[in-house]
């Protein structure tokens, strides 16, 4: 093996001044544990007194969250419309829906819980988006259709935004963790409209061409200035759906904008 | 080769230090291990955890040849995840090397772009880090019964959950924000892979993003910190890691 090798090839002066520290484990251990304790993000730590000073939060990272909720709002709204319209939504996936559609409310509590007085107000919306998905709440295919375009929108939003959060550390981790979730939405509403969970190159499928706006710069295939396309045995195809790609937030208000009335 | 010892003395004293010193990190591995136990949320392998913390206060291994040592900083998490793709991509080879009874086209053609996605990942990570790459690391499946679906699949979702809450749990310990966005770009395809193989053990219901691993109160996804992962996924990984150098959260 050459593990030997690289790992002797590749010893700083650190590594050995801390050989020769010899910390005690147990205090090590300790604040390990300490650490540990405090790192698991919770409701509780997040609406606690750690936030409880939201007068306090940088107008960057308050832009960021009314930013995030504006698009909960819209979601959460989307799905409880939605299941709320007999008929609409077949019994084999209601629970899918009732699922994700929790999943939205939550995380509108959870961010105006965050923001507290300086959460902006939800909007008024109309999601058949000035008559282009008439038929949302009455057609199962226009409600799918708008549903993933949805979704796939909330984790480029998500992504895009990331970078903007780094000065806060609990709430760039929750805000991944939204993020995630919206992830695995979007595969599932994808699976259900008969695509692949994941995004091939910037295509929209089978979604009209209005939907293109969400894809579009998906099927970037150079990460951190690697080609991946360019690695041993990996298709350009591969090298586009293994990474998702961020949106801006003026790309982003440019799509849910449309299920905003002025 | 090695520039660093002038002597063989000093090469003896080195080794016999690093000895000392794994001893020192294994302790820590396994203390870790019992943090764990109190705070874990999320998909635990039982039966992993039980295993480790029959290890804890008993005296540990004499070092094993070559531990791989994460590093430190940016790289360090970069080498973490480099170490959990390599074995996701370990892993989905093994299941299309060898297809459980019954495997249709449809999970075929999922389980072969999962493949793919978690291959595209490793490579990435391995050409991103150039010189500051870990080694191949050696896996161990000997737990997992590639004939069984289910048991593919459980341990396919398992990884891709702890996958996602590992890289969910890092973002905060990188500081170079073009590595973060790029993490990004992973873990939502991780997410996806998660809920797709979720979904095709419990076809069309809230198991996709279920309240077992979403905090159905929350609507978060969980997110770990490396001392978390690093013991779930230990069972499955023969090469012995050390990441006492990567960055910690603050606070």
């Amino acid at each position: 093996m050459d593990n030997n090798k690289s790992l002797l090839e590749t010893i700083e002066p650190d590594y050995i001044s801390e050989m020769t520290a010899r910390r005690e484990p147990i205090e090590k251990a300790k604040a390990m544990a300490g650490a540990l304790g405090t790192t698991i993000i919770s409701f509780g730590a997040l609406a606690g007194t750690a936030f409880g000073q939201n007068n306090k939060l940088p107008g960057k990272i308050v832009d960021v969250l009314n930013f995030a909720l504006t698009l909960e709002y819209l979601e959460d709204e989307f799905y409880r419309t939605a299941l709320g319209s007999g008929g609409l939504i077949p019994r084999e996936t209601q629970d899918v829906f009732g699922q994700i559609s929790k999943h939205e409310t939550a995380h509108v509590n959870l961010l105006r819980s965050v923001l507290g007085s300086k959460a902006v107000a939800k909007p008024n919306f109309d999601f058949t988006a000035g008559g282009a998905f008439a038929d949302v709440f009455r057609n199962y295919q226009t409600f799918l259709a708008v549903s993933q375009a949805l979704e796939d929108t909330g984790v480029r939003a998500y992504k895009g935004q990331a970078g903007n959060l780094r000065s806060n550390d609990k709430i760039l981790t929750t805000a991944l963790q939204i993020h995630s979730v919206e992830a695995r939405h979007a595969a599932m509403v994808r699976r259900i409209r008969g695509e692949k969970p994941w995004i091939v190159g910037d295509s929209r499928g089978t979604l009209p061409a209005p939907a293109q706006a969400v894809y579009n710069g998906e099927g970037n295939t150079t990460q951190g200035g690697v080609n991946i396309a360019g690695l041993p045995g990996i298709s350009s195809t591969v090298a586009s759906q293994a990474f998702d790609e961020p949106l801006t937030k003026e790309q982003v208000l440019a799509i849910a904008g449309l299920f905003i009335r002025k | 080769m090695n520039k660093v010892f002038k002597s063989d003395d000093e090469k003896a004293d080195f080794n016999e230090n690093k000895s000392r010193l794994s001893t020192r990190r294994n302790f820590l591995k396994w203390s870790s291990a019992a943090a764990l136990t109190a705070f874990a949320v999320g998909a635990l392998n039982p039966e992993s955890l039980s295993a480790r913390t029959a290890f804890l206060g008993l005296p540990i291994e004499p070092i094993r040849q070559g531990a791989v040592d994460l590093g430190k900083g940016d790289f360090g998490v970069l080498n973490y995840a480099y170490a959990l793709e390599q074995l996701e991509s370990a892993f989905y080879t093994q299941v299309l090397a060898t297809p459980y009874s019954g495997m249709n086209s449809a999970e075929r053609e999922i389980l072969t772009d999962i493949r793919d996605n978690e291959i595209a990942h490793r490579e990435f990570f391995k050409a991103a880090l150039g010189k500051k790459a870990i080694p191949a690391l050696q896996v161990n499946f000997t737990s997992i019964n590639f004939n069984s679906r289910d048991s593919v699949l459980k341990t396919a979702h398992t990884f891709e959950d702890t996958g996602t809450s590992a890289y969910n749990g890092a973002g905060q310990l990188l500081k170079n924000p073009e590595f973060l966005l790029i993490a990004g770009k992973i873990v939502s395809v991780e997410a996806r892979h998660a809920a797709t193989l979720r979904d095709l053990l419990q076809p069309m219901s809230t198991f996709f993003s279920g309240d077992d691993i979403t905090d159905p109160t929350t609507g978060l996804d969980p997110a770990r910190l490396p001392a978390q992962v690093l013991p779930l996924v230990a069972p499955y990984i023969r090469t012995p890691i050390t990441a006492n150098r990567l960055p910690q959260p603050k606070n």
